[in-house]
């Protein structure tokens, strides 16, 4: 199995303290990859340096075999990969169909186009169309974002991630805040978008890990403890140490 | 020589005055991330004050009350009008501010008509208190940069050997965390606005008779004193002491020293007898760009190093 | 479907007033107004493409309305004395544009770099640079007395001139909703749909692919492009040019004019230039306290209305369309809210005139005319019969807007709940 993405000895620093402290990491390419680990174990910040928003320290993280950190969150975009916020990060003032349609816009090709209309653009309608589908918010296509339920935001979050048909899909945190029917749609719907594509998923939510995940990688103290199926993982004594006995069915 | 110290003297006081509105400035925009764009009205209210009370009383007691009166209208403005403004954020905080600045000039066109008003150098100090290598040095000049060093010390030992001196130094640099230990903020900033305003207020006092006292003055200072915290560095105190000097003694000798740009155009091939614009250009001396200059380096500076030279933070 | 007649009605109502408004009020004065309210309208939906739909405050904008009407000027000047070649004078507003466009791309790559409150400070900065600049280079600018041109040049198609007010009217008029559509159009297009996405959340935006610089600095270049078209009537138009044009002052009226019509809406920034166009006109006559006034109603917009005036009337866009009954029940407490609001307006205005004519110890009469009534300020009875009036205006106020606001939230959370169902 080929990695999609690598990350090699890779180190972030704030001022003088280390956050993410030389963390190995492979994701293959087409898997369903959980990061999970106690809070403060730097799993956003890890997010945050592989789509761009910070920059590394040191080490190297690359896609597809290209160097991508320190690269710009939009170069990062264009190349394949997408991510979801774990505190939601949508366009409050715009419509539910809006908010999907200018993740599409850009991959494509509209880029910076001032000279035709973008409702005419059926390229563009169709896939903000099936996404919508595929959140399942069809009947609230014209509501202001903001005025949203929290459930729906994280789905919309979603749905702006994959405007831009990754083929690397990163979630921070995206049943988060959610009722257990809300988690359970809302893990059916994560199922069905990253058919084909490779996701890389932070959860609390264990039951949402084990039910989703191939492989499953564990960041305690900004290093990586563990790496491997969910059952090993489930009976790893380091991994059981560092949660002090939180990992539920 | 004697031309340089001249300029030196007279440039650092203007630096000094700079100064104290931009210390002003600086302990708003630290303390509560507000740029003041009314700061300047201030500094005007104080000028227009202090003409008014020095006609009816005499100049010491508008010295003294002047700056008290503006520094109260500051807070009050910060409790009745800006305070209400801040939860839409920083761009309304600024377009306030700026509303401000229109409303107190239209004020005082209004109250005290659009004429400049003939605010004079009192006449105890109207006198030569020395003369060297042949220039004069004004009585009122050596008494505006005692006030201002004075009130500069003042600050400097308020700050670093008070406690309230302590709690704003902390709240200019990490202002929520202040807040946490449970100091009243609301109340700091209150005050903190009153006391930048008070002095932007003393130094309309104590300039106004010497820059002139009209209701232009503070759109043509405003920009400067921007000029001179962006360049010193937003949130820097030292910075913007540096700044105001460095930009008050350019003005001068920039005119004192009537430099004129003609050979550098020349290389470029633009000389005076080209007629229209190029004329101008060739003709162009330290002395005539000087009001262009620190806008000049107000925009380079913004362009490649925002956080200024001795910044703490970015604007 | 009605949506598409309900698309065009708009136009065809712009169409109709922009033809027939000079019909209706005919007076040199009112065609004086007209033209410059047509020049404001394209000034201040340009500049609302950078602070409305870019989220991008400039306090310098007018560099690229004023530098292209200097430009315009000289141009036409340069046709008279055969030293630039003959370009229609209908078209200059292009050549305008362009002026505005190339200072935009310039001085936008160099301000767009950074956001928010450096931006405005950049803008500021280059705003006072080109005032300054106005003074020292003459021969370009002629310093405070301005350059002046004359119109009436070049081939006579079909007998225009463009020497006649009403024929720079209708000129005005078509420039007018050729810039307007055109800016609309952009708003639809995948660029202006970018541009308030990067308003709103810019991080997003780029996380989704978009280079927010580029983005905004096309907007500025756009932005300044439409400016620039203004600046070229305004020159044509008034035959002359002076240093206000680049200077903060401008910078300032079309921020006010933007700022109270309402940022959020596109109509606003129409709304605010026909207001405060014609207010300025018609008020700065009657009042030397003109400007204050409007200073004022900047500071509320900004204090208790910062969507403006567009944004109060299309507050009340989702009961229109959820649930238009409860329109009806505004209706009263509106009413009394803005009769005490007059009342107030009046006592406190009154007041304020009064003190402004007394505090003016010229040799002034102590006569005044205030609200068409001959008053003497000497005596005691005006300043006592306005002060009531003003009292009574608040009393009613306090009362009514609580009033006012109950009403309202209960309507609007009516609406939402029809809404999100």
């Amino acid at each position: 199995m080929s990695a999609i993405l690598a990350l090699n000895n890779v180190r972030k620093n704030f001022g003088a303290t280390e956050i993410i402290v030389g963390v190995d990491l492979e994701i293959h390419n087409g898997e369903r990859h959980a990061i999970i680990g106690p809070n403060g174990a730097g799993k956003s910040t890890l997010f945050n340096l592989i789509s761009g928003r910070y920059p590394v320290t040191s080490g190297t993280i690359t896609l597809r075999g290209e160097d991508i950190h320190n690269h710009t969150p939009f170069e990062i975009n264009r190349r394949g990969l997408g991510r979801s916020f774990q505190v939601t990060n949508i366009f409050p003032n715009m419509s539910v169909f809006e908010n999907i349609r200018i993740g599409v816009l850009w991959d494509l090709g509209c880029k910076y186009a001032f000279w035709r209309f973008v409702a005419r653009d059926k390229a563009v309608q169709e896939r903000t169309e099936s996404i919508l589908e595929k959140i399942g918010m069809s009947a609230r296509r014209d509501v202001p974002a903001g005025l949203l339920s929290y459930a729906d935001q994280r789905a919309l979050e979603i749905g702006i991630t994959l405007g831009s048909d990754p083929d690397l899909i990163i979630l921070d945190e995206p049943t988060a805040g959610m009722s257990h029917s809300e988690t359970d749609q809302a893990v059916s719907m994560i199922k069905e978008v990253s058919q084909d594509k490779t996701l890389v998923v932070v959860e609390h939510d264990m039951g949402v890990v084990f039910g989703l995940a191939d492989r499953i990688s564990v960041l305690v103290y900004g290093q990586i403890i563990a790496t491997d199926v969910p059952d090993k993982i489930r009976s790893n004594k380091a991994v059981q140490e560092a949660y002090l006995g939180a990992v539920e069915e | 020589m004697e031309i340089f110290l001249f300029s030196l003297f007279n440039g650092l006081l203007y630096g000094m005055m700079l100064f104290l509105l931009a210390s002003g400035l600086t302990l708003i925009f630290s303390m509560m991330g507000v740029l003041n764009f009314a700061h300047a009205s201030f500094f005007m209210l104080g000028a227009y004050f202090a003409y008014t009370i020095s006609t009816l009383v005499g100049f010491i007691p508008a010295l003294i009350v002047a700056p008290i009166l503006v520094g109260v209208i500051g807070a009050l403005v910060e409790k009745y009008g800006l305070r209400p403004v801040h939860k839409f954020g920083h761009v309304a905080e600024l377009l306030f501010t700026f509303g401000l600045a229109f409303l107190i000039e239209e004020v005082v066109q209004l109250i005290w008509g659009r004429v400049a008003m003939d605010y004079q150098i009192p006449a105890f100090l109207k006198f030569t208190a020395f003369s060297w290598q042949g220039l004069d040095y004004q009585a009122y000049r050596v008494f505006m940069l005692l006030v201002s060093v004075g009130i500069f010390v003042a600050l400097y030992w308020v700050l670093t050997r008070t406690r309230v001196g302590l709690i704003i130094q902390a709240a200019l640099s990490h202002s929520a965390m202040t807040g946490a230990l449970g100091h009243n903020v609301e109340r700091v900033f209150m005050v903190t606005f009153g006391f930048g305003c008070a002095l932007a207020g003393v130094a309309g006092v104590i300039g106004g008779n010497v820059l002139g006292t009209e209701p232009a003055m503070a759109l043509q200072l405003g920009p400067i004193v921007f000029v001179v915290i962006v360049i010193g560095g937003l949130g820097s105190l030292g910075g913007a002491l540096v700044a105001s000097i460095f930009i008050g003694v350019l003005d001068f000798m920039a005119n004192s020293y009537d430099l004129s740009f003609a050979p550098f155009f020349s290389l470029l091939g633009i000389s005076a007898d080209m007629g229209g614009t190029w004329t101008d250009l060739a003709s162009l001396s330290s002395a005539n760009i000087a009001p262009v200059l620190p806008y000049l380096l107000l925009v380079l500076m913004l362009i490649f190093r925002p956080r200024g030279l001795f910044g703490t933070r970015d604007v | 479907m009605m949506g598409n007649a309900q698309k065009v009605v708009p136009w065809l109502v712009l169409a109709l007033l922009l033809v027939f408004l000079p019909v209706w009020f005919n007076s040199s004065f009112a065609l004086t107004i007209l033209s410059r309210i047509g020049i404001m309208i394209i000034f201040a939906i340009a500049y609302n493409m950078l602070l409305g739909q870019g989220g991008m405050l400039s306090f310098g904008h007018a560099v690229y309305f004023g530098m292209s009407g200097y430009f315009t000027v000289h141009f036409i000047g340069g046709m008279q004395d055969a030293a630039t070649p003959y370009f229609p004078i209908s078209l200059l507003p292009i050549l305008g544009g362009l002026i505005g466009l190339i200072l935009g791309i310039l001085i936008g790559y160099v301000s767009t770099r950074r956001a928010g409150t450096t931006f405005a400070m950049i803008s500021l900065g280059f705003g006072e640079m080109f005032t300054a600049l106005t003074l020292v280079l003459v021969a370009f600018f002629n310093g405070e007395e301005g350059i002046q041109a004359d119109r009436w040049v070049g081939p006579e198609p079909l007998g225009i001139t463009f020497g006649p007010d009403i024929q720079v009217y209708y000129l005005i008029a078509i420039w007018t909703f050729i810039a307007v559509a055109a800016m609309f159009i952009l708003t639809k297009t995948p660029f202006g749909r970018v541009s308030n996405a990067v308003r709103d959340n810019p991080e997003r935006a780029e996380f989704v692919g978009y280079n927010t610089q580029r983005v905004r600095w096309l907007a500025f270049a756009l932005s300044s492009f439409f400016a620039g078209l203004a600046g070229a009537l305004y020159a044509v138009n008034y035959e002359h040019i002076g240093f206000e044009t680049v200077s903060a002052a401008t910078s300032g009226l079309v921020l006010f004019m933007v700022y109270i019509g309402g940022v959020r809406n596109f109509l606003g920034p129409i709304i605010g230039a026909v207001l405060i166009t014609v207010l300025d006109s018609v008020l700065s006559d009657f009042s030397e306290a003109w400007f204050l006034y409007l200073g004022v109603i900047f500071i509320i917009t900004v204090m208790f209305a910062p969507e403006g005036l567009a944004g109060l009337i299309f507050m009340h866009e989702p009961i229109w369309k959820a649930k238009p009954a409860l329109l009806r029940a505004l209706f009263v407490p509106y009413l009394m809210a803005l009769g005490a609001t007059l009342v107030a307006c009046v006592g406190l205005i009154g007041l304020f005139e009064l003190f402004y004519h007394v505090s003016q110890d010229l040799v002034v009469p102590d006569e005044m005319n205030l609200f068409g009534i001959v008053t003497d300020t000497a005596s005691v009875l005006p300043w006592i019969v306005y002060a009531v009036i003003a009292g009574v205006g608040l009393f009613l106020c306090r009362e009514a807007y609580p009033r006012t606001k109950m009403v309202w939230d209960d309507v609007i959370s009516e609406t939402r709940a029809a809404l999100v169902q």
